[in-house]
């Protein structure tokens, strides 16, 4: 008995192994999310207006829930604009708040690029704080590297500070934060192509892509709004 | 204590060692698989790291391969506790393989990625264990 013992003892092993493991990846996995086509019940994603670049008729629509101060969101930031780019008429972008808790600046930035849209230059505030994401996430003082951003975009810095704090910027984040709770979006950067939820495994510049020609690819495309 | 059983003891030990090692490897790998890595909810450290392309080998997840090894751990560590000589071989190879290549990661983190992650270090730290219990071993010359 005791010659196949040991043969014993690592089969249990790798079995338990293999179990616990199947276990944890159902329990980890993330939910297959989408948006419901009557977008117009309170709550879902697409009732109101996000922020959007692109054309209203193009066949594709990226709707990414994003942090400001998450490093994913960040890497990811630069390859969307490429994809806007490459697929020009045939994309939009849409973005929308989701600050995470644990992310100490992550509503701040939110808010900044809120008071940015005040005066027309959300998207440009996007860039700048995906940009400079390792910055200003370490800062002390965050107001000051916002307040110097918006100089640097050329907004009217008095008014920047004024909106920062205003009830429209709050309620504005707030809006698709709730969007994003009833959505059951948990994590950054969620992203949906199409109303669809896109896997995280392919939340990277080849899995977006691929992504995107097979939504193109696709007989009738989902009429996503925004 | 006799030699014989100062080494039962001391590869039980490293099967122990080895079963918290695959525990971690076995968690990162699911983390890996389900793309929990690629995204926010975690530390940014954590990111940094497993999310790197330092994390992935051929597209393989890297802690798929410390699942491989910790198991192959175990089980050499197992027979060799059972007096079977060629496991001890095989150990000191897979374990001094494993030193090796954590010194690569704990080089990759500290001065590439200037990021730590906890379940990294853990490992780290279990393979060094191990390393000193294979150095520690007494060689044996009973075959079953």
């Amino acid at each position: 008995m005791k010659r196949y013992l040991p043969f014993v003892i690592t089969a249990a092993v790798a079995l338990a192994t293999l179990v616990s493991g199947a276990m944890l990846y159902r329990a980890k996995r993330l939910p297959a999310l989408t948006i419901p086509e009557n977008s117009a019940a309170p709550g879902a994603g697409g009732a109101e207006s996000g922020h959007v670049r692109g054309r209203s008729d193009a066949p594709v629509t990226i709707i990414e829930f994003g942090d400001f101060q998450c490093p994913p969101c960040a890497n990811l930031s630069e390859p969307i604009n490429q994809l806007e780019r490459d697929y020009r008429s045939r994309l939009r972008v849409v973005f929308r708040h989701f600050p995470l808790g644990n992310h100490l600046h992550a509503r701040e930035a939110a808010l900044a690029s809120e008071a940015a849209d005040l005066q027309g230059r959300f998207w440009e505030m996007h860039d700048l704080l995906y940009r400079e994401q390792s910055v200003w996430s370490k800062a002390q003082d965050v107001r000051v590297l916002f307040n110097a951003y918006a100089g640097m975009l050329g907004l009217n810095i008095d008014r920047f500070k004024k909106d920062i704090e205003s009830e429209q910027a709050k309620a504005r984040v707030e809006s698709d934060e709730q969007k994003a709770v009833a959505l059951g979006v948990r994590t950054t950067p969620t992203i949906f192509i199409n109303n669809h939820a896109v896997p995280a495994a392919l939340l990277n510049p080849p899995g977006l892509r691929g992504s995107i020609d097979a939504a193109l690819r696709a007989p009738t495309p989902v009429s996503s709004t925004q | 204590m006799n030699t014989s059983r100062f080494r039962i003891i001391l590869y039980t030990l490293a099967a122990i060692i080895s079963l918290a090692g695959l525990a971690d490897a076995t968690y990162l790998t699911v983390q890996a698989l389900t793309g929990e890595t690629l995204v926010c909810g975690g530390s940014p450290d954590c990111f940094r790291v497993l999310g790197s392309s330092y994390a992935r080998l051929a597209g393989i997840p890297m802690a798929a391969f410390g699942t491989l090894a910790y198991f192959g751990v175990f089980s050499f560590a197992t027979f060799a506790a059972f007096g079977y000589t060629r496991a001890r071989a095989f150990l000191t190879l897979t374990v001094g393989t494993m030193f090796l290549v954590t010194l690569w990661l704990l080089y990759v983190q500290t001065f590439i990625l200037h990021a730590f992650c906890r379940y990294c270090l853990f490992s780290a730290a279990l393979v060094f264990g191990l390393s000193g219990i294979v150095v520690l071993a007494p060689s044996s010359r009973r075959s079953p």
